[in-house]
């Protein structure tokens, strides 16, 4: 029985299936009765109570038990309970709850303005203001005394580890960055070396600093709130927790030896046998389906990669400006808007490469290695 | 009990107690105020706040808590330096006398828990500022500086990672430094690099490229070791202080912690 459990939790967290669960969970409890056709909005607004504190508390302590159980598989032990990814299995928790506390405290604003009640920080400052000292002095002084505590506690509990003497002849298997750069480790399986190591991070960089020029919405400025600004949150949780935090999980809990994916409850078998059979566009349209060789000429071999990704990245754009997101582009103007659809679409390619990859085994849309461009 | 109020209302009214707090007990509103206005340090807040803006359910305290981290990696690190030498035949041997020599000692725990826990919490403190729109004018300029932060907090610890020099050490900064063997134009790598040259002869290559500026080497070796630790010590704390007071200044100059208007 259990053991039944643990291979259908393995067979399910290989990386397509995680991935589209992750997905569908993430859009199912962010818009729990508001997406899709009439049917699914009914089967999910049950789900709406998860932010009640009460049934959020269940639900977190049930994933707890669920994971401390878990922790009796020797599999499992071996690899969450390595002092260094203690901290990381932790993190998760973090984020699922903070994740959860803002959103539940912005739908409590949410019903409170429905109700025509002033929200909770309005109600909880009124006009007033109060000293710093004693209010905020005293606060302070408590957190930290308790993270002290905290620390030190954590620290006697758990050795910092420290492993053989380094050694350059002998790598590791299998290597890897420190846990917090994984998300980034993780994007070299999809994209070229100075892609997913030079170009994205910029970009996420950048990105994170245009967001506050990006985002026009007056709304929802200093205080939580999901209604007023559903988009905004949508996409920086789905950039937050799908991408960056999904991609740690990945790489911290499922890589092992030669980099393959392994189940939670699996032994990290180095002599696992993955067959690598990743093909590119062109071959899958040249060879596969038109029988024919591919083309000498680059141009014309990568014709359909080049029109695909021009479509996407120039095309969609202007597309989405004209239809579907007209009320947005006329809000925020063609440079924001034409900013925003470009580090948007890039982080949505991330995804979108990832699938293509596990269901197709592709590996580049366009390749023209000649001049570094690998997409 | 009386004795005790004695000595405290005699040391209050000392010369010495007297040069160093210029206000009288902080039991009147005016006297609160100095407390916070003569301190240099608690001189970094407002002497008033919204009460909103101090309540953990809205803060989540994750700024301050981060900040204390960096404190607490400040001190422990302090500590560490003494014993540790950025050499390649002593850096191990440092890091295990310090696991093994030192009875109860924590310092090593400390730093290295402390590191993972300030990560975790500037992301954190990243996700509540925006789940509460913090970012929004007149803010704007004070996300950016965040933003620099977190990638400061973020190279601190991945600097940090190989001074045990361990086989972990090692080869999580070998991966990590891989990639900027790939940079565009600089890395010997990266596209472009091929068109730097002149005649024949190429100016990029292994041995200057952006890979080679960061590790002082053409592998992960002593040269690296010791731009770390220099990076990890000096140069990224520092400019991270200075942030840092950019930081809060501006929270306080864009009017406190955010609320509603
Ligand atoms: C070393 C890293 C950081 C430290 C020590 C730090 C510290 C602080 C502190 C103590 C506050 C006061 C309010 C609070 O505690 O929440 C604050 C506010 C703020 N922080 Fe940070 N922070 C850091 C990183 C960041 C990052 C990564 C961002 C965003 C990308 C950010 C953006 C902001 C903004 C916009 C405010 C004003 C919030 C408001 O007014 O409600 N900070 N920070």
């Amino acid at each position: 029985m259990i053991e039944a459990l643990k291979h259908s939790v393995n067979w399910l967290s290989a990386p397509p299936r995680f991935f589209t669960i992750t997905l569908a969970a993430f859009f199912v409890l962010l818009f729990p009765g508001e997406l899709g056709p009439a049917w699914l909005r009914r089967l999910t607004r049950p789900l709406q109570t998860v932010y009640r504190p009460k049934v959020g508390g269940i639900v977190f302590a049930v994933l707890g038990v669920l994971f401390l159980a878990s922790c009796f598989d020797p599999n499992f032990a071996l690899i969450v309970l390595k002092p260094d990814n203690v901290p990381i299995a932790a993190m998760i928790f973090l984020v699922a709850f903070f994740v959860w506390f803002g959103l539940k405290e912005g739908r409590r604003n949410d019903a409170l303005r429905a109700a025509e009640q002033p929200i909770i920080e309005k109600r909880e400052s009124g006009d007033g203001k109060v000293m710093v000292w004693p209010d905020l002095v005293y606060t302070e002084f408590l957190c930290m005394i308790l993270w002290t505590i905290f620390l030190i506690v954590w620290s006697i509990c758990l050795k910092a580890p420290i492993e053989e003497p380094a050694n350059p002849a002998k790598t590791p298997n299998p290597s890897k960055a420190p846990w917090y750069f994984l998300g980034l480790q993780e994007m070299l399986v999809y994209y070229d070396p100075w892609i997913a190591g030079v170009l994205l991070p910029g970009l996420i960089i950048v990105g994170l600093c245009a967001i506050p020029y990006i985002d026009k919405n007056p709304k929802g400025n200093g205080y939580f709130t999901f209604k007023e600004r559903k988009p905004e949150i949508a996409i920086f949780l789905f950039g937050f927790v799908v991408l960056w935090v999904w991609l740690i999980i990945i790489g911290t809990f499922l890589r092992g030896p030669n980099q393959n994916f392994f189940g939670p409850f699996e032994y990290w078998d180095a002599h696992k046998l993955v067959p690598l059979i990743n093909v590119d566009l062109s071959q899958i349209i040249w060879v596969k389906w038109m029988h024919t060789a591919l083309p000498r000429n680059p141009i014309l071999r990568e014709i359909f990669g080049l029109t695909l990704v021009a479509a996407y990245f120039l095309a969609l754009p202007p597309l989405l400006a004209k239809r579907w997101l007209k009320g947005y582009y006329e809000k925020l103007g063609p440079t924001r808007f034409h900013i925003m659809m470009f580090l948007g679409l890039t982080m949505l390619s991330l995804p979108i490469k990832m699938m293509l990859r596990w269901t197709l085994n592709m590996h580049y849309v366009v390749t023209v290695p000649e001049i570094f461009f690998n997409i | 009990m009386a004795v005790l109020k004695k000595l405290w209302d005699y040391t209050r009214n000392t010369q010495l107690w007297n040069s160093i707090f210029r206000h009288g007990p902080p039991d009147t509103a005016r006297n609160r105020g100095l407390v916070v206005l003569t301190n240099v340090f608690l001189h970094l807040h407002p002497v008033k706040v919204r009460r909103s803006g101090i309540r953990l359910r809205f803060t989540w305290c994750m700024g301050g808590i981060t900040f204390f981290l960096f404190l607490v990696e400040v001190a422990t690190g302090l500590l560490l330096m003494f014993y540790y030498h950025p050499t390649v035949e002593y850096a191990y041997v440092d890091i295990v006398d310090l696991r093994e020599q030192v009875p109860l000692g924590v310092m090593r725990e400390l730093h290295r828990w402390g590191a993972h826990a300030m990560v975790i919490t500037v992301w954190l403190h990243m996700l509540r500022v925006f789940m509460t729109g913090s970012y929004k004018p007149p803010r704007e300029f004070n996300w950016n500086v965040g933003v620099l932060l977190l990638v400061l907090t973020l190279l601190l610890s991945f600097t940090g990672y190989l001074l045990p020099w361990d086989q972990l050490a090692m080869w999580a900064v070998t991966v990590g430094s891989n990639m900027a063997r790939a940079t565009p134009l600089l890395g010997h790598e990266g596209p472009g690099s091929s068109l730097l040259k002149i005649g024949d002869i190429s100016l990029i290559n292994a041995g200057n490229d952006a890979r080679f500026a960061l590790l002082g080497g053409r592998f992960v070796g002593a040269g690296a070791l010791l731009r770390f630790y220099v990076l990890h010590c000096v140069g990224i704390p520092v400019v991270a202080i200075i942030l840092m007071a950019v930081h809060f200044w501006r929270v306080r100059k864009d009017g406190g912690i955010s609320g509603p208007v």
